[in-house]
């Protein structure tokens, strides 16, 4: 495109920079793309660095997993270590635990670059869920990302795909007894399930094959569809543009921010030295799967603590959960003489199943419910959607407890309480801990946007107390500037829709359950603050400039 | 004045005073003995040991384990247990008991090494029973491999692969190893402290507890190649770790990031 | 706080009105003006920031070095201790961190500092315009007319039927990933082998035990006699045979009827895998007589032939029936009489096959 303004002066690039990229332009024509992005703006905010943080992971993950695999082998036959760790010399075990521990303890920087792989493959889950968190509790998966929320689930289950088929890679104790839990899941399933169980390990567990297969998923398949779903996932971030917190000047039609160039770039690019850096940091200093402590896989012993890394611990939570007989009821029954296993089923695929549904059509749930077809560029503040910031705190505690389940025994012998009362308690919560974090977090969201009122009605506090020659002490109250106060005032607070007839005069019983969901989705709200509303309260206040206050510090 | 004549009168006072007789008597003992002291380490008691130590079984064993230890509803027989089952037990606090509970924990010693020697001599004279290790089992100079094998097949599973313990039932627990000296594991695996089964010879051979021994020794004194070991306890401790503390670093280098400069 | 009409939902009325669309509404102020940074207005800021910045870019120079010289200066020969690997892993991690976090905190110090702040208010466009759309569905339209595929309903029909079926090798290859299962989960390694009974032997060596060996609050971890020497499949073999030998009190066993030759003299035999998902159940505790599983918490009780008395299994461990040879060693007198380890579809139909 630049030789196209070749009409009387050709056109000469300032720098060195400049004439290399017009040297590729010429023959790609990448200008086109430049004038897009270059500038192309970005808003900041510290809670929207948490998608960089898993990218940024990611490719941490690919260039030190690149490493591990020069000197990985992936075999299950049988060997004697003789490498240099003493405890244990000539132990028989497969090549795959034997090439790991050379990794650890005979290639220089190998044990370096396995804690810096293991320690961010923990970031990258970690950060997508903190990610996914913040999404959901600013709105941000509204329409148009409603897709792109989508992909971003995928990319979790991919992510935790990837971790365990990574976790079970060095065939130590622990990740053999891991890979044991999920043969005894697979066999529950039913029907099928014993023939998945032979298929997957290629005969009866373990088998020789299974590492083979799991290598081959965890550095081609599940690698190559996570970097397929972070393509579609930032194309379509691009084709969106960044979402943007409320306040003055910022609207859905149009992004505030710092443009692409040059400080956005430098930021973010400066960010993956960071988090690199961090991740450097943990793996100097903190060991993580010690698998020389665990020793080679065999089926006789375990060791106690047996668990999965942290994103797969709510699975083994419910399994934990999970009474497997009440009151000489049996959660195992045979049906038409074949085994039904509910005590390992229901565990193993309920909570997880339904965590990732509503994670799945959240955004249509509340779409129908809510009728709100419009595009949103702005978020909310948490506090402004009460119910849907409580819907998500409860959900959250759901995961909680059962991540907590996971630790069970740890908590026991950490906290010296009985084991069992962990699981008792726990089971309790697993069933009560969701409701009252519903509760409690409306209730709070509810009273901080009373608060927000308050404060958008009569101002700051000062901390400044005054006494009236009356004798009486009050604190002073300030008002708001106009951005501030925007910022308190402006935002949408939909009140219930009732039912609505359809094209044929009918109100469906659907469009019923709507209505209803709608009104326990809007009843209890705080809508902001009016002009009208802050005139009154200024104008109350005039004559005697701090009677709001006054007011205020009488009301409590 | 008045408080310690009330105190006087106490029905522990009697306790009291006899232990601070035995006391001072096994101070001057000590003292005495400091020269023979290599040769107490063996497992040979003398008489006048036998009898000391049915003295303070007498005085602080017998309410629990019965009037020549022969068990009562608190407190199960010690007939063949044998000394190092005392020396286990005493040895490392946990008898005398402090109250009943899930298990005996390990606490302050309560006697010193010769009434634990003592002890020892006289439960060892009720009958047979595993002996205190000689001093070439503890040598720490065994196979470590072999013992880490046999470690992990008959111990990991409560103790942890690390040694770093775990949860039993109902508020039990296996105890975490390190500190704990060679002899005490030992003695712990010969005779099966409450519910710790027990390893008698004929399962895991002398030869064999020697090798766990120094198995768990050297795994001790190696400490983590990868640096802090977070307390060995697994994926748990990681999990935690990487929430609180890698993405508490995260966050704030975030927030560093977005704000404005001054 | 009662005395304001501060939208609690008690008395929402008066509130609800107010928060409507069609009520007056603040106007939006814009973006706030723009506040100079000290380095914007003070050249000597400035400048201490221009070697800030170099500073930390230095910082990531040292880190760099600091990891090529832990590198080659540490050797890993076979003498290396592990307090050697600690060092250099320690110092190659910090060296890295140093490179890195240096370099990262530099740009973005710079970024922050040095770089133009004003933020910019970029204008959204609509994701799609109607234009587009129309000329879209237009170019869709005359796709499928030219492809004339509506009025060709045989070769449409045909070749949905042809690639609805295409997939099908696909799956099938993967038929070759394992054998069936057939009755494999059925049987272990414990049934007599030509008349002659497997004995009892330690886990991890295979040398054989003798019932006085057990003494009572015992437990032996056990494999099947020959298991060491198995070529292919031992794991295989010993992720099903693997049992947990016990002794206890006669008396406080309670054996139901059929089981009565199944123990010897107190000592019992039982599966060490778990009914739940398969961890080896391998807590024994001698006082309690109770089994636990590390992995989940299941919890056996011994004394009652292991029923569940807690967590997640719903099945007792299997038990092994065992008697002592000629020569006092302990042997099995047959395999299980049921099927090991975790619960699956066929299960009770391998049971029903054990015991014709």
């Amino acid at each position: 495109m630049s030789a196209s303004s070749t009409a009387d002066a050709p056109f000469v690039a300032k720098t060195k920079v400049g004439r290399f990229t017009d040297f590729v332009d010429e023959r790609v024509g990448g200008s086109g793309i430049l004038r897009e992005f270059g500038r192309k703006v970005f808003p900041d905010h510290w809670s929207f660095m948490f998608g960089e943080v898993a990218l940024y992971s990611f490719v941490i993950l690919l260039m030190s997993g690149t490493f591990l695999t020069f000197f990985f082998d992936p075999s299950m036959a049988e060997t004697h270590y003789q490498g240099s760790y003493t405890p244990l010399y000539n132990v028989e075990m497969s090549v795959a635990y034997n090439s790991s521990l050379n990794i650890s303890f005979d290639v220089r920087g190998g044990l370096f670059f396995r804690q810096v792989h293991h320690w961010a493959a923990l970031l990258f889950v970690a950060s997508l869920g903190v990610h996914m968190l913040r999404v959901f509790f600013t709105g941000a998966f509204r329409k148009p990302r409603e897709m792109n929320w989508v992909v971003g689930g995928v990319l979790l289950i991919l992510a935790m795909a990837a971790g365990f088929t990574g976790y079970s890679l060095p065939d130590d104790l622990l990740s053999g007894n891991g890979l044991r839990i999920i043969d005894g899941v697979i066999k529950s399933i039913p029907v099928i399930g014993t023939y998945i169980s032979f298929f997957l390990f290629g005969g009866e567990f373990p088998g020789t094959a299974i590492i083979g297969r799991l290598y081959v998923l965890h550095i081609l398949l599940v690698p190559a569809l996570i970097l397929l779903m972070i393509v579609i996932h930032l194309f379509m971030v691009v084709v969106h543009k960044h979402t943007q917190y409320p306040g003055p000047g910022r609207n859905d039609g149009n992004v505030v921010g710092y443009p692409l160039g040059p400080v956005y770039a430098a930021k973010a690019g400066g960010f993956f030295f960071i988090v690199f850096g961090v991740v450097a940091l943990m793996a100097a200093a903190f060991t993580i799967n010690p698998i020389w402590n665990y020793g080679p896989y065999d089926p006789s012993p375990v060791s106690a603590g047996t668990q999965p890394d942290w994103y797969i611990g709510f699975v083994d939570g419910a399994l934990r959960l999970m009474p497997g007989v009440v009151n000489d009821f049996h959660f195992e029954y045979v049906v038409f003489g074949h085994t039904l296993t509910l005590n390992v089923l229901l565990p193993a695929l309920v909570p997880a199943g339904i965590i990732f549904t509503v994670l799945f059509t959240y955004p249509w749930i509340e779409r129908w419910i809510t009728k709100d077809n419009r595009e949103h560029h702005v978020l909310d503040r948490p506090r402004n959607a009460p119910t849907r910031t409580a819907i998500g705190v409860a959900g959250f505690t759901w995961y909680c407890v059962m991540w907590a389940a996971a630790g069970s025994d740890l908590i026991a012998t950490h906290f010296h309480v009985a084991l069992n009362d962990v699981t008792y308690w726990l089971r309790a919560l697993f069933f009560i801990g969701p409701v009252i974090a519903f509760v409690v977090t409306k209730r709070v969201a509810l009273a901080l946007q009373r608060k927000d009122r308050e404060i958008a009605l009569h101002g700051r506090e000062t901390g400044r107390i005054v006494r009236l020659p009356h004798g009486e002490f009050i604190e002073v109250h300030a008002p708001l500037d106009d951005y501030k106060q925007y910022k308190l005032v402006g935002f949408e607070s939909p009140a219930p829709l009732p039912a609505e007839p359809n094209e044929h005069g009918v109100v469906t019983r659907k469009e019923k359950r709507r209505a209803a969901l709608s009104k326990w989705f809007f009843e209890d709200r705080v809508a902001p603050a009016t002009p009208a509303e802050v005139e009154a309260a200024h104008g109350h206040g005039h004559h005697e400039a701090i009677e709001g206050a006054d007011q205020k510090s009488l009301s409590h | 004045m008045k408080a310690l004549s009330q105190k006087r009168r106490h029905p522990l006072a009697a306790i009291a005073l006899l232990l601070m007789g035995l006391l001072l008597t096994g101070g001057l003992y000590a003292v005495a003995t400091t020269v023979n002291q290599a040769k107490a380490e063996t497992t040979t008691y003398s008489a006048s040991d036998t009898e000391e130590g049915k003295k303070l079984f007498e005085a602080n064993c017998a309410t629990c384990h019965g009037m020549g230890a022969s068990g009562t509803k608190d407190g199960p027989s010690l007939v063949g247990v044998g000394a190092a089952a005392v020396d286990f037990q005493v040895g490392t606090g946990r008898m005398p008991m402090q109250m009943n509970g899930p298990q005996a924990q390990k606490k302050p010693l309560q006697f010193n090494e010769d009434q634990t020697h003592q002890l020892s001599a006289y439960v060892a004279s009720l009958g047979a029973g595993p002996a205190i290790p000689e001093e070439h089992l503890l040598d720490e100079k065994g196979d470590a491999a072999e013992g880490g094998e046999l470690f992990r097949v008959n111990c990991a599973m409560c103790h942890n692969a690390a040694a770093a313990g775990g949860a039993l039932t109902r508020g039990k627990f296996a105890p975490a190893l390190a500190d704990v000296s060679g002899k005490h594991i030992y003695e712990a695996m010969a005779t099966g402290p409450q519910n710790m089964p027990v390893f008698n010879d004929a399962n895991i051979s002398p030869e064999g507890k020697r090798n766990i021994v120094t198995f768990l020794k050297k795994i001790e004194a190696n400490g983590s190649p990868g640096g802090a070991d977070l307390g060995s306890l697994g994926p748990v401790s990681e999990g935690l770790f990487v929430w609180v503390a890698g993405l508490g670093v995260i966050i704030a280098f975030t927030i560093w990031l977005t704000s404005r400069s001054s | 706080m009662g005395n304001h009409s501060d939208g609690s939902p008690n008395h929402s009325g008066t509130v609800a009105t107010a928060g409507q669309n069609d009520v007056e509404k603040f106007q939006d102020p814009g973006l706030p003006p723009h506040r100079l940074r000290l380095a914007d207005t003070d050249p000597k800021a400035a400048k201490r920031a221009e070697r800030q910045v170099a500073i930390l870019f230095g910082v990531s120079i040292v880190g760099t070095l600091i990891f090529l010289g832990a590198y080659f200066a540490i050797d890993l020969g076979n003498d290396s201790t592990i307090a050697t690997i600690r060092n250099q892993n320690l110092l190659l991690g910090l060296g890295t961190a140093f490179a890195m976090l240096g370099i990262g905190t530099g740009i973005v110090h710079w970024a922050k500092a040095l770089m133009p702040d004003h933020e910019v208010s970029e204008e959204r466009h609509a994701i799609r315009t109607e234009e587009d759309r129309q000329a879209a569905v237009r170019i869709v339209d005359d796709i499928v007319e030219e492809t004339g595929i509506k009025r060709r309903p045989l070769i449409r029909n045909t070749l949905l039927g042809a690639v609805a079926l295409a997939p099908l090798p696909a799956i099938a290859v993967f038929g070759d990933l394992g054998p069936r299962p057939d009755d494999k989960l059925a049987h272990t390694m414990w049934a007599p082998k030509e008349g002659k009974l497997k004995r009892l032997t330690r886990d991890p060596d295979g040398t054989p035990i003798k019932a006085s060996d057990v003494t009572i609050g015992s437990a032996f971890h056990v494999i099947p006699e020959g298991l060491n020497e198995l070529h292919e499949g031992k794991l295989n073999e010993k992720a099903k045979a693997v049992v947990l030998l016990m002794r206890l009190n006669p008396d406080s066993l309670k054996i139901s009827p059929g089981r009565e030759d199944w123990s010897y003299n107190g000592i019992v035999a039982y599966s060490k895998i778990c009914t739940h998902v398969g961890c080896p159940v391998a807590l024994y505790e001698q006082q309690t007589h109770h089994l636990l599983c590390p992995c989940h918490q299941s919890t056996f009780d011994l004394t009652q032939e292991c029923k569940v008395i807690f967590g997640p299994a719903s099945r007792p461990l299997p038990q092994l029936p065992i008697a002592v040879d000629a020569e006092g060693y302990l042997v099995a007198t047959s395999d299980f009489k049921e099927p090991v380890g975790p619960s699956y579809w066929e299960r009770d139909e391998h049971e029903r096959l054990i015991n014709s």
